[in-house]
C-alpha cells in the first residue's frame, strides 16, 4: 500500500463520515461545521491529485467564504435549533435504500468502464503549476470567464434586491 | 499511486449522500448545504479526470463550478432570509404558497 493510497483512504473515510454526520445532525451549526470538515478533506485529496491551486481555492472559497455566509445566516435567523420534528416515517428508509441502489449502480457502471487498471498519476509539474492553469483559463476559456463575471454581478444584485425591506409605496 | 476509480467511487458516494440530504431534510439551509456537497462530488470527478487525462480543462471547469456555487448560495440564502421574514420558519413544508 503506497502512502498516497493510505492518505486517500483515511481522507475518504473522514469525508464520508462528515457528510453522513452533516445529514443526520439536528443542529444546523453542527451540520455546517461537518460540511467544512468534508470540504477540507476533499481539498487534501485535490492536493494528492495534483491540483494545488484548486485545493487552496476550495479552502478559501468554499470552507471560508461560502460556509461563513451560511453560518452567518444560521446565526442571523437563530434557526439552529428550530428544525421541526420531521414527520418522515417511511420516506427516510426508502430514501436511504434508493441512495444505496444509486451508489451500487454508479460504482458498477464506473468499474465496468474504467476498472482498477487505470491509475491516477503522480503530480506532473506541467499540470501542477498554477501558471499553466491561468494560461488555459485566460486563453482557451476567456469567453466563459467573462460570462462568470456577469453571473456574479447578477447574483450580487439579486441578493441585495431580495433582502431589501419592502417599501410601502409600491417599490420593490 | 492508486487506481483512478477510488476517487470516482468516493465522489459517487458523496453525491448520493447529498441527494439523500436534499430528500430527507426539511430545513432549507441544510438542503442548500447538501447541494454544496453534490457540487463538491462533481468537482472531485473533474479533478480526478484532469489528472487521469493530464489535461487542465477539468481544473478550469472546477473554477467555474465554484463561481456558480458561490452565486447560487448568495441568492439562495437571500431567498431563505426573505422567506423567514415572511413565514417565521425555514421549513420547506411551509413553502407551499405557490401551490395551485
Amino acid at each position: 500500500m503506497t502512502p498516497g493510497l493510505l492518505i486517500f483512504i483515511i481522507l475518504g473515510i473522514i469525508a464520508v463520515a462528515a457528510a453522513v454526520a452533516m445529514i443526520l445532525s439536528r443542529n444546523t451549526v453542527y451540520a455546517a461545521l461537518f460540511l467544512i470538515l468534508n470540504f477540507l478533506s476533499i481539498a487534501v485529496i485535490y492536493l494528492i491529485l495534483g491540483a494545488p491551486f484548486i485545493a487552496l481555492a476550495q479552502i478559501a472559497v468554499y470552507a471560508g467564504a461560502i460556509m461563513v455566509l451560511v453560518l452567518f445566516v444560521i446565526m442571523l435567523l437563530g434557526t439552529h435549533q428550530l428544525d421541526p420534528r420531521e414527520p418522515l416515517k417511511w420516506q427516510r428508509p426508502l430514501a436511504i435504500l434508493l441512495a444505496l441502489a444509486l451508489i451500487v449502480q454508479g460504482v458498477y457502471a464506473l468499474v465496468m468502464r474504467y476498472g482498477f487498471k487505470a491509475t491516477a498519476l503522480a503530480a506532473n509539474p506541467e499540470l501542477v503549476d498554477p501558471k499553466n492553469l491561468g494560461l488555459v483559463l485566460y486563453q482557451k476559456f476567456s469567453l466563459p470567464f467573462e460570462i462568470t463575471s456577469v453571473i456574479l454581478l447578477v447574483a450580487a444584485i439579486g441578493a441585495v434586491v431580495l433582502t431589501q425591506k419592502e417599501k410601502k409605496d409600491g417599490g420593490i | 499511486m492508486f487506481p483512478v476509480i477510488f476517487p470516482i467511487i468516493l465522489a459517487v458516494i458523496l453525491f448520493c449522500l447529498g441527494f439523500v440530504g436534499v430528500l430527507v431534510r426539511k430545513n432549507a439551509i441544510v438542503i442548500l448545504m447538501s447541494l454544496e456537497l453534490m457540487f463538491n462530488a462533481a468537482n472531485l470527478v473533474f479533478i480526478t479526470f484532469a489528472n487521469y487525462y493530464q489535461n487542465l480543462d477539468g481544473q478550469v471547469f472546477v473554477i467555474f463550478v465554484m463561481v456558480t456555487a458561490a452565486a447560487e448560495v448568495a441568492v439562495g440564502l437571500a431567498l431563505i432570509v426573505d422567506i423567514f421574514r415572511a413565514k417565521k420558519s425555514i421549513s420547506i413544508d411551509e413553502m407551499h404558497s405557490l401551490k395551485g
